[in-house]
């Protein structure tokens, strides 16, 4: 987009957006209704902007590093790449969500134990994915996990203290 | 140097790998990041940028985004108040470009309105009429080329020369070596908030390395007295080098002043790419002479950097090119040359590693081709010459701190190697990975190892300093608590931890609080790079707690009647070992606070001098790694398999966060050898984007093995050293000699791409 960002953008139309018709998303158990929004907004941007929840991330915006993991009718989906207006009436738990549930309290603190988190702007989307992952997989070898978190970029840990951190979990959860 | 009237409590935290304070937040998406903020309202900032690298600006013509509905602000080159410039070491780059435009992607015009989309349709709407310029793109060209910015093409030429240049060996190899452009891509997108306030000032949130250097620079700008400029630091989401410079700050700042209302800016992906500096690509040419037995005579070497279209910190760049360009090893003879040149491509400046990273991929290469000649072990080859302290870098500083450069390569070899390539392995660990395009009857294995070293801090007689403050106070339960006051930038590297650490530590106090960090309320931090924060800010925390020690002992003397010298202080109470009495520090706290505060300098350094001699480092970081690749010669496809080091720490304080220190940078080292590289079209960028500038997953990233080794440095706060910047050093460089070694292929270009490999060019 910016490399053309005059060529392409400048005939853009001059007048101001109309929002849309108010629309409601069962948000992290609890119906909320999006009031003003308009027509290209994403999902992340309604949740951060709009609903007061920023947890999930922004690094990219272009589906390609997984900082905005958040479920979808209980699929993992990158927030940014749904259109807000498509996920109306559809459940959507968040990171803050998963916290209240008490579901992923392990997983947070097996990332902090194991110094998974440096900057920490990768890690809320890397808990929603490896929620989901040891929900579906809870005895995941290390080469699959590797493999379901590979959407979820971290530029600080290498990783490393990552997997560790998954099998830390994978540990407790198997001792109850 | 810890003084001895202070013992470490039992489980000492320092030394422990004690966990982050906000590693919590962080968890859980409490944190809030600089992208995080929200004010009533708020408008959003928006920036306009070149879409050509070189081209005159005939005009700009604003209205027709003032006249859409919902915006507020729009400010170009004009609107500037006060110096049309900023930079780190000189103020060379417009704010926003008024009549010409030297880097693709440079800022034209910034926009604030109601909603994110109409600020950017807004700036899309800004009518700016370019006569595009043919660009000056290749930086050895530049040199000698009719000058593009006032302060001319050539930002430093330096020389080193030592011993007798022109000192021949029984053998010479030669190469030429080339790096390309590497992006720190650190997560967290640049962003902040501007907030107009009520004394006419600013108040700005923003993601930074180094707040009272932003705060100069926007002061500068907006003609304003520093002190009505205060920058505040909110969430970094990494940094890497990338946010030394500034970035949004002052467009920011200048859109909340115009409006006179909050401005949030926030950089998508895209804009990020155009919005901070890069790593220098760099062309370099080697020739090394040795004796038959394995000893370095001469190195020469000409190494030339893309500036590209402003200075930023190229200068310091291009120092530690040519002060490092022999590698850690003994070398009476040098020659080594080398230019940072200003072309139309983006801009360059800092990123991890400084220098010393696109030269490792030179001598190293240039060591491998020795030892072969000399049909020696690459490894016993490197033995043979290592630096030890006491040894002349080829600047002629004689290294005073320790040198453990033997030690370091003798731990990235002697870990085992990994299970050997055989038909079981699994497709998704082969090269080309989850695409399942692997023959593993074709698949090679190959090893490689490299050494690398660094300066730790700021070198060439730089005034480097932190300011810290700490009171001491009780609180309203009646327990004691430190607040420690510092301009620090936390981007992740685990600061807060290390501070809290040292404090309870040092004062025996648990309740240790960080005041948030900003330029009101303390002097500078300096920036949190050059691996100098543990150091610097660690010394500065330090020092203030040995003062407060002074106050409490003092304190204590005069409760208890006795010389302080009678005194010690362990585990947050004085005590007199003659009589067994103790006090305390909830007792000695009761008088008052007490408070102290310290302006924190290393010991001083020389500029390069004649010859490019001079003792310009406070001390050197050294690491060595052992790289094992697997390629697919057909796709030319590389898996790196694992990386194992030794580094050089000095002593670890923190044993976990060294080891993510470790993984990350070796990560981002791993990136520049075989997947990084911003994509230049004459000038142009043609991947600003994760879908097109790939970085490492957690599929692409080996098993790590890493050895500390822990000798002191004599001078340094606790005996410790940068650990950030060594392992993004030589992990490449040994990922490139395990390809060669796979290949038999030279590999002289990184980062290595498929048809490199494939087409054998
Ligand atoms: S922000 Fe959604 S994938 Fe990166
Ligand atoms: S911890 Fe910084 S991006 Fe993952």
């Amino acid at each position: 987009m910016l490399r053309e960002a005059v060529s392409s953008e400048a005939g853009a139309g001059a007048g101001a957006f109309e929002p849309v018709d108010p629309y409601s998303i069962i948000l992290n158990g609890t119906e909320r209704v999006v009031e003003g929004s308009w027509i290209g907004e994403s999902l992340l941007y309604v949740l951060r902007e709009r609903m007061g929840l920023p947890g999930s991330k922004n690094a990219c915006e272009q589906g390609e590093c997984g900082s905005c993991s958040v479920m979808l009718d209980g699929e993992v989906v990158c927030a940014c790449c749904v259109l807000a207006v498509d996920a109306a009436d559809s459940e959507v738990t968040t990171v803050e969500g998963l916290n209240a549930s008490g579901l992923v309290d392990d997983i947070q603190s097996c990332f902090v134990e194991a110094g998974a988190v440096q900057c920490g702007f990768c890690t809320p989307g890397l808990v929603v994915a490896v929620h989901d992952l040891l929900g579906r997989r809870p005895d995941a070898g290390s080469l699959e996990v590797r493999e379901a978190l590979s959407g979820n970029l971290c530029r600080c840990t290498g990783y490393g203290r990552i997997l560790e951190a998954v099998r830390l979990v994978q540990e407790k959860r198997e001792d109850g | 140097m810890v003084s001895p009237s202070v013992m470490r409590r039992r489980g000492s935290h320092l030394g422990a790998s004690v966990l982050r304070p906000d590693g919590g937040p962080k968890a859980k998406g409490e944190f809030a990041f600089s992208s995080d903020m929200w004010m009533d309202g708020m408008l959003w900032g928006r920036t306009l940028r070149s879409p050509y690298p070189a081209a005159l600006i005939k005009g700009i013509d604003v209205s027709p985004a003032l006249a859409i509905p919902g915006v507020r602000a729009v400010i170009s080159a004009q609107d500037v108040p006060g110096r049309k410039t900023f930079g780190l070491e000189r103020a060379d780059q417009p704010v926003f470009a008024s009549d010409v435009v030297r880097y693709h992607g440079e800022p034209v015009a910034a926009v604030a309105a109601d909603h994110p989309d109409t600020a950017r349709r807004a700036a899309a709407a800004i009518r700016v009429d370019y006569e595009p310029l043919e660009p000056l793109v290749v930086a050895e060209a530049a040199i000698n080329a009719p000058a593009i910015h006032p302060d001319g093409n050539v930002f430093r030429h330096i020389v080193i020369r030592t011993g007798d240049p022109t000192a021949v060996g029984d053998v010479v190899v030669e190469g030429t070596y080339e790096v390309g452009m590497q992006d720190q891509a650190f997560m967290g997108p640049e962003s902040g908030l501007a907030v107009p306030s009520l004394d006419g000032g600013v108040d700005l949130y923003v993601a930074t390395q180094w707040l009272h250097a932003d705060r100069d620079q926007i002061a500068e700008s907006l003609a304003m007295d520093p002190r009505m400029v205060r920058v505040s630091l909110a969430g970094v989401g990494g940094a890497f080098g990338g946010r030394e410079d500034v970035s949004l700050q002052i467009h920011a700042c200048l859109l909340a002043l115009r409006s006179g209302r909050p401005v949030k800016m926030v950089y998508g992906r895209d804009e990020s790419f155009f919005g901070h500096v890069h790593r220098h690509p760099a062309k370099m040419w080697y020739r090394h002479h040795a004796n038959r037995d394995g000893e370095l005579v001469n190195v020469e070497a000409r190494i030339v950097l893309d500036g590209g279209a402003y200075l930023s910190s190229s200068n310091a760049v291009i120092s530690n090119a040519v002060c490092f360009a022999a590698g850690p090893y003994r070398l009476a003879n040098a020659k080594v040359e080398g230019w940072a040149a200003r072309t139309n491509n983006p801009p360059c400046g800092a990123m991890r590693g400084f220098g010393a990273v696109q030269v490792c991929y030179g001598h190293e290469a240039q060591m491998d081709k020795l030892a072969a000649e000399l049909g020696m072990d690459p490894v016993q080859f490197r033995l043979k010459n290592v630096l030890r302290r006491n040894d002349k870098m080829i600047t002629g500083q004689v290294i005073k701190g320790t040198a453990p450069v033997e030690e370091v390569i003798r731990a990235a070899v002697s870990h085992p190697l990994p299970v050997p390539l055989d038909s079981s392995a699994e497709m998704m660990s082969l090269p080309g990975g989850a695409g399942m395009t692997a023959d593993i009857s074709d698949v090679r294995r190959g090893v490689g190892v490299a050494v690398g070293f660094k300066n730790l801090a700021y070198s060439e007689g730089y005034d480097d300093f932190t300011t810290a403050r700490i009171r001491l106070d009780l609180s309203p339960q009646g327990e004691p608590v430190a607040t420690v006051v510092i301009a620090t930038a936390e981007v992740g590297q685990g600061f807060v931890t290390l501070a809290s650490q040292i404090v309870r530590d040092l004062l025996g106090v648990d309740q240790v609080v960080l005041a948030p960090a900003g330029t009101e309320d303390i002097g500078s931090a300096g920036s949190s790079s050059a691996s100098r924060q543990t150091w610097m800010s660690g010394g500065a925390i330090e020092h203030v707690c040995m003062m407060l020690r002074d106050s409490l002992l003092e304190r204590a003397a005069g409760e208890l009647d006795c010389p302080s010298s009678d005194l010690i202080m362990r585990d947050g109470e004085v005590s007199r070992e003659s009589t067994a009495q103790r006090v305390s520090m909830t007792s000695l706290l009761a008088a008052g606070p007490l408070q102290a505060e310290h302006e924190f300098h290393h010991a001083k350094t020389q500029p390069l001098g004649v010859d490019g001699q001079g003792d310009a480092m406070l001390s050197l970081m050294f690491a060595a790694h052992r790289a094992v690749v697997d390629v697919d010669p057909d796709l030319g496809l590389v898996r790196v398999v694992q990386v194992t080091t030794g580094q050089d720490v000095g002593k670890a304080l923190n044993p976990v966060q060294v080891t993510g220190q470790i993984e990350g940078g070796i990560a981002q080292g791993i990136g520049l050898a075989v997947m990084e590289e911003i994509v230049l079209d004459e000038g142009r960028v043609r991947n600003p984007s994760f879908t097109d500038y790939l970085i490492p997953t957690a599929l692409d990233v080996p098993e790590v093995a890493a050895t500390l080794i822990e000798e002191p440095e004599p001078g340094a706060p606790f005996g410790a050293k940068g650990v950030g910047e060594p392992p993004t050093i030589s992990s490449g460089p040994a990922v490139a000699a395990a390809i060669r070694a796979a290949t038999g292929l030279d590999v002289t270009r990184v980062p290595v791409r498929p048809q490199d490999l494939a087409l054998r060019r």
